[in-house]
C-alpha cells in the first residue's frame, strides 16, 4: 500500500473494488430477503460470484500497476469459482427438491424418462430397460 | 489515497455480507439454506483473503484463496450428497 500510483489506476481499481463490495453485499442481503428457497438459491450464487469476480480483477490489476508483473493466479480463483458455482447450485436445488418440495405438485416430465430429482437410479434403470416405459 | 477508501468499503461490505451469512446459517429454516449460506460465507472470505494479499501489496494469500475454495466446493458437494443419498462414498 505504500506504493504510488497514478490517479487514474486509483480510480480504476476503486470502481472495480466498490462495485464488487455492493455485488457482495447485495448477494447476502437477497440471501436474507428473497422469499422461498430456490429464489434464494439465486442470490448468492450470481451476485457474490460477480463480487468475488469484481475483486480479483482489481487485484490483478493492482499487481500489474505496482509491480509490473501479470500474475495468473487470480485467473485461476475465478475460472475455478466460475466452474464450480453452477455445480453447487445444482447439487443445492436437487437437496431442495427433495426436501422441501412435494412430490405430486412437479408436473408429469415430457419424455419417456422420470424425474431425475425424484425416482432412484434403481427405478430409472428399470424404466429405460423396458420396451414401453410407463410414465 | 481513494484507493485506500476503497478497500477499506469493499471490506467493510464483504465483513457485513459475512455478518448476514452467519445470521442465515444459525437461524435458516432449513438444511440446505444452511449449506448455501455456508456455501456464500466460503466465497465471502475468498473476497476478503483476496482482499487483505491487496493491503498487504503480496501475492501469498492467493495460494490461500485456491485452497480455501477447492475445500469449499468440496464441503459443500459433500453435504448436498449427504443430504440426498444419506452417504457421501458409496
Amino acid at each position: 500500500m505504500d506504493l504510488e500510483l497514478a490517479l487514474w489506476q486509483e480510480i480504476t481499481l476503486s470502481v472495480f473494488l466498490v462495485f464488487a463490495g455492493i455485488f457482495g453485499l447485495v448477494g447476502s442481503y437477497g440471501l436474507l430477503k428473497l422469499p422461498d428457497p430456490m429464489t434464494r438459491l439465486h442470490a448468492p450464487t450470481k451476485a457474490t460470484t460477480l463480487g468475488v469476480g469484481g475483486v480479483l480483477i482489481a487485484s490483478m490489476l493492482y499487481f500489474i500497476f505496482a509491480k509490473g508483473q501479470v500474475s495468473f493466479h487470480e485467473l485461476m480463483i475465478t475460472l475455478f469459482l466460475f466452474l464450480t458455482a453452477p455445480i453447487t447450485a445444482h447439487f443445492l436445488a436437487k437437496a431442495n427438491l427433495h426436501t422441501n418440495v412435494n412430490r405430486a405438485d412437479v408436473p408429469p416430465p415430457v419424455g419417456d424418462r422420470p424425474w431425475a430429482g425424484f425416482e432412484s437410479d434403481e427405478a430409472r434403470r428399470i424404466a429405460e430397460g423396458e420396451s414401453t416405459p410407463g410414465a | 489515497m481513494i484507493l485506500t477508501y476503497a478497500l477499506i468499503f469493499t471490506t467493510g461490505c464483504f465483513a457485513l455480507a459475512l455478518l448476514m451469512n452467519l445470521w442465515r446459517v444459525v437461524f435458516a429454516p432449513g438444511v440446505p439454506d444452511r449449506i448455501l449460506a455456508l456455501d456464500t460465507m466460503v466465497i465471502n472470505f475468498i473476497a476478503i483473503l483476496v482482499l487483505y494479499g491487496i493491503i498487504e501489496g503480496t501475492a501469498v494469500y492467493f495460494e490461500a484463496s485456491i485452497l480455501i475454495a477447492m475445500v469449499g466446493f468440496i464441503s459443500t458437494v459433500a453435504y448436498a450428497r449427504f443430504m440426498l443419498r444419506g452417504n457421501i462414498i458409496e
